[in-house]
């Protein structure tokens, strides 16, 4: 193995190689880092990926469109309802089909929820990177509540499969409405708590401040999106800047930094949760009446071409590229995943800092494994 | 000499051990009678009270967290901590390939050892003690600090990059703060003027010819007579000693998300559970250390006479709890707070370990000798 | 003189930070009332020391896909082998036979609707597009078993028929 790796990576007599994963506690899956260390710093890191690569991609071009979405909860399963939605929203958009409004509301409280979920996953696993193991408790108990509404509405608790092309699998329960008022509630007074267990603690802020430095412009020629980019200050959110579903009818802030560090990543990232829980507050009540899903035929067959869509999921922009020929099976499906352009930048942010530091920047990029391999 | 058994006094109980231990062989085959006495009871009571902290440190963390913790083995999961033990062995012992056979077998064993001749010099209650050193403080100052040895023999004989990082780690940390728990206790020897721990008596007269620092505390503890360098004191002692003791947000050596487990990651069975033992076993050091020199150790608790008069009934009423209970709940209240500054704190990084130890810790606690040595000197303190 | 003063106002707010953390944590310690914990084994049923509260699913959980009957030991699957096609992972297979109905002409009928509770990944397409409604989800989620070949149900309970009505 240590040969292998020494042919690959330049090292000097003063440094050593580590591997960090593919199984360590804080690469949370099974990525692998190999670190280049003098001492305790951090002199070059390639990330090795690939341990959990089950070629979803190629696995879709033998499915129908019905069929992809659930395969697409198992890319990036903390957001696996914009997932979902992104292969909706692109064969409507190939089939030229317009959704009825409840869809659209549904589906933007569902991503909401989604994405408070998976912040609230990354909160408490940022915390327990960081040592504090007791916020991994608070997160997981009120995400609870969360997937809770989620099984109560879609029957499933992490990948809801809840997305059909054309609306939704079933129509939302009748309890759904009421689950979210009290869960907003019931969060925004434990919001605080995670500000002060954490956020404002002075020893996460000294060891966040002014660590991992991504700068604009490496954000942008990087491709880096999500949280992670709107900390360095790249208006990217793709809910503003082209919006789907009913987000053009919400009114909400883009959380934009110029920072860039790991501190701003983790403040872009709770408040984009307290955004959220606006967003859900305007759109809870206002559910239209009407059907949950649009006239489809049962066969979906998408017409020649080739077809875009994003959504912005909890970690960033996630495009999915369809190229049909006319058949029920795409051609070729292509997902552009957050996460995989968001690690490219760890080498450029991890290098020059300790070993702690470079757990703690993983961990604000929140990656999630099964997303880069796909 | 006839037995007796006292529970607010053992001076007299241990004087019998003596005493009908010389009459039946010679002084030297009692003094090893007694060693031995003292070494099986220290190894049981090391027992017990590790598995109980591993037991009270799983619940604690788990109130905290709002779970129940261990509730299946025994009455409220009592038991568990034993069921582990077993568990731990029955566990294969792994050995690493070119790792140092000899060290690395030999690492948990010294961590363990010097956890033991920290214990000799605790006082436990009245006459429970097994050394009284006239430099009880120093010695306990001086032998903690070993227990790195352990923790750096364990790294570098484990033919492992993370165990070596984190037993460098440790190294570091350790020497840096052995610095701030010496200073600190200082700042109380001054206060008390002595560095032993009880009175030593005249076998004759039965006069007070040394006074020892739990004896002291006997018109109020220091924290509270030494008012405010003695609680500065206190604190730092609390961070320093809890960096001491390995523990979060300290827990470089083992940083379980960084170094997946630190200077321990090759162990596993007996020789993991005793790394994991003597953990706790410091931190309970520490504590009784604490409870010791800062709340008075054994010692009630008192009210000067300068409230007045009526003093006298309330401290009799004290009295009546025994000094041993005083000493496990003053103890186990420390080791409380040292729990709950684990269970909520993110761990720091090396270099602001070092930052907070030289930049603040350090040039606080000398100003605080100072102060301490004006206080006492100018006779401000109660 | 400025940097001093910001050296202790830094002790002073790092301190108070660790201060409020702690009485956050402190605060969950001395308050049992906010433990989420459910005792699993014990809230199945629901009574006992442990756990007074049932576990109750919700009705769309998706624990299995079943095929209810009726009292009369029928069912609604005509055996379309709509959710077979369906099946993005070739879970369901279904086995027809022809029969003579009554009045005379040849009928498709299962004969064994199988479902590998193993390969299915509850995408619930089977019970969507099924056009009789025969299958259904069933709340069970205790579907460890030791043996593997114990995951391959079949769903028609034996001597089942097709209820009336059902085309």
């Amino acid at each position: 193995m240590t040969e292998e790796i020494s042919s690959v990576v330049e090292v000097d007599d003063q440094e050593y190689i580590i591997n960090f994963g593919p199984q360590h506690p804080s690469t949370h899956g099974v990525l692998r880092f190999v670190v280049n260390l003098r001492g305790e710093v951090v002199k070059n890191l390639q990330p090795h990926i690939g341990y959990i690569h089950r070629g979803i991609e190629k696995m879709c071009e033998k499915l129908t469109y019905q069929q992809i979405i659930h395969l697409t909860d198992r890319m990036d399963y903390l957001s696996a309802h914009m997932n979902n939605e992104a292969v909706c929203l692109c064969v409507e958009k190939a089939l030229d089909i317009e959704v009825p409004e409840r869809v659209k509301y549904v589906r933007t409280i569902l991503d909401e929820l989604n994405r408070i979920a998976s912040h609230q996953l990354w909160w408490c696993s940022f915390g327990m990177d960081m040592g504090g193991q007791t916020c991994y408790f608070y997160g997981l108990r009120d995400r609870e509540k969360i997937l809770d509404i989620f099984e109560e509405t879609c029957g499933g608790r992490l990948l809801l499969s809840y997305n059909t092309p054309g609306g939704l699998m079933w129509d939302i329960h009748p309890n759904f409405q009421q689950r979210i008022k009290d869960f907003i509630k019931y969060f925004r007074k434990k919001l605080p708590e995670y500000d002060k267990i954490l956020t404002g603690n002075v020893i996460l802020q000294e060891r966040t401040k002014g660590i991992g430095h991504l700068s604009l412009e490496d954000a942008i020629s990087y491709g880096v999106t999500g949280p992670t980019a709107r900390a360095s200050g790249f208006s990217c959110d793709v809910r503003k800047n082209y919006p789907y579903s009913a987000y053009d009818k919400v009114d909400f802030k883009e959380i934009l930094y110029t920072e860039g560090d790991t501190f701003h990543r983790y403040l872009a990232r709770m408040e984009e949760m307290r955004e959220s829980m606006k967003i859900l507050e305007q759109l809870v009540d206002n559910i239209p009446a009407g059907d949950f899903t649009a006239k489809m035929k049962p066969v979906v067959k998408l017409p020649e071409g080739e077809y875009f869509q994003r959504v912005e999921t909890s970690r960033g922009e996630l495009g999915v590229y369809i190229i049909s020929k006319g058949d029920k099976f795409p051609y070729r499906i292509k997902f552009r995943s957050p996460n995989f352009c968001n690690l490219a930048t760890m080498n450029l942010m991890a290098s020059g800092f300790k070993i702690a530091d470079l757990i703690a920047i993983s961990g604000s990029m929140d990656l999630v494994i099964p997303d880069i391999d796909r | 000499m006839s037995f007796s058994f006292d529970i607010y006094d053992f001076t007299s109980f241990t004087k019998w051990i003596d005493v009908s231990l010389t009459s039946y062989c010679t002084p030297f085959w009692a003094m090893i009678w007694e060693m031995l006495i003292i070494g099986v009871a220290i190894l049981i009571f090391y027992a017990v009270v590790g598995l109980f902290l591993v037991y009270a440190e799983r619940k604690v963390c788990a109130f905290i967290q709002n779970r129940v913790g261990p509730n299946r083995v025994g009455p409220y999961g009592f038991i568990q901590t034993v069921a582990d033990l077993v568990k731990l062995l029955f566990k294969e012992l792994v050995t690493i390939k070119k790792a140092d056979k000899f060290l690395f077998n030999l690492a948990p064993f010294i961590v363990i050892i010097v956890n033991f001749m920290v214990i000799a010099a605790i006082p436990f209650a009245k006459g429970l003690h097994a050394v009284n050193f006239n430099i009880g403080i120093f010695y306990m100052m001086a032998v903690s600090s070993m227990g790195v040895i352990g923790i750096l023999l364990a790294g570098w004989s484990s033919n492992n990059k993370f165990s070596l990082i984190g037993a460098m780690r440790s190294g570091a940390q350790i020497v840096s703060y052995e610095l701030s728990v010496g200073l600190s206790m200082i700042t109380m020897v001054i206060l008390a003027g002595t560095m032993q721990l009880t009175n030593t008596y005249d076998p004759v007269t039965n006069q007070v010819l040394v006074h020892g620092i739990v004896d002291l505390q006997k018109d109020g503890w220091f924290i509270f007579t030494g008012h405010l360098p003695a609680i500065i004191a206190f604190v730092i002692f609390l961070i320093a000693g809890t960096a001491e003791t390995n523990r979060g947000p300290f827990d470089f050596a083992e940083a379980e998300s960084e170094l997946t487990a630190g200077f321990h990651t090759e162990y596993s069975g007996i020789k993991f559970a005793l790394f994991y033992l003597s953990e706790f076993m410091n931190m309970f050091i520490v504590a009784s250390i604490a409870a010791t020199i800062f709340w008075g150790g054994w010692m009630p608790f008192h009210l000067g006479h300068i409230f007045g008069d009526w003093v006298s009934g309330f401290n009799n009423v004290m009295d009546y709890i025994p000094p041993f209970v005083w000493y496990i709940g003053k103890t186990f209240v420390i080791i409380w707070i040292i729990m709950l500054f684990k269970w909520t704190f993110p761990r720091l990084r090396i270099d602001q370990l070092l930052t907070l130890e030289w930049k603040y810790l350090l040039p606080i606690n000398l100003i605080n000798i100072i102060l301490m040595a004006l206080v006492v000197l100018m006779g401000w303190h109660f | 003189m400025k940097s001093i003063i910001e050296y202790i106002s830094g002790i002073y707010r790092g301190l108070r930070s660790l201060l409020i953390g702690m009485s956050v944590t402190g605060k969950y310690f001395f308050s049992p009332r906010a433990i989420v914990t459910q005792q699993y084994p014990e809230n199945r049923h629901g009574h006992g020391k442990r756990s007074k509260k049932q576990l109750v699913m919700f009705d769309r959980f998706k624990g299995e896909v079943v095929m209810p009957h009726d009292a009369n030991n029928q069912h609604k699957c005509t055996g379309c082998g709509i959710c077979e096609i369906n099946c993005p992972n070739g879970t369901i297979e279904i086995i027809s036979v022809s029969k003579v109905g009554e009045d005379g002409k040849k009928k498709r009928a299962i004969e064994k609707h199988i479902y590998r509770l193993g390969m299915c990944s509850f995408c619930a397409l089977c019970v969507k597009t099924c056009p009789s409604k025969a299958l259904e989800f069933s709340q069970e989620f205790e579907h460890a078993v030791f043996d593997r070949t114990k995951l391959v149900k079949v769903l028609n309970k034996p001597g089942s028929s097709l209820m009336k009505g059902v085309e």
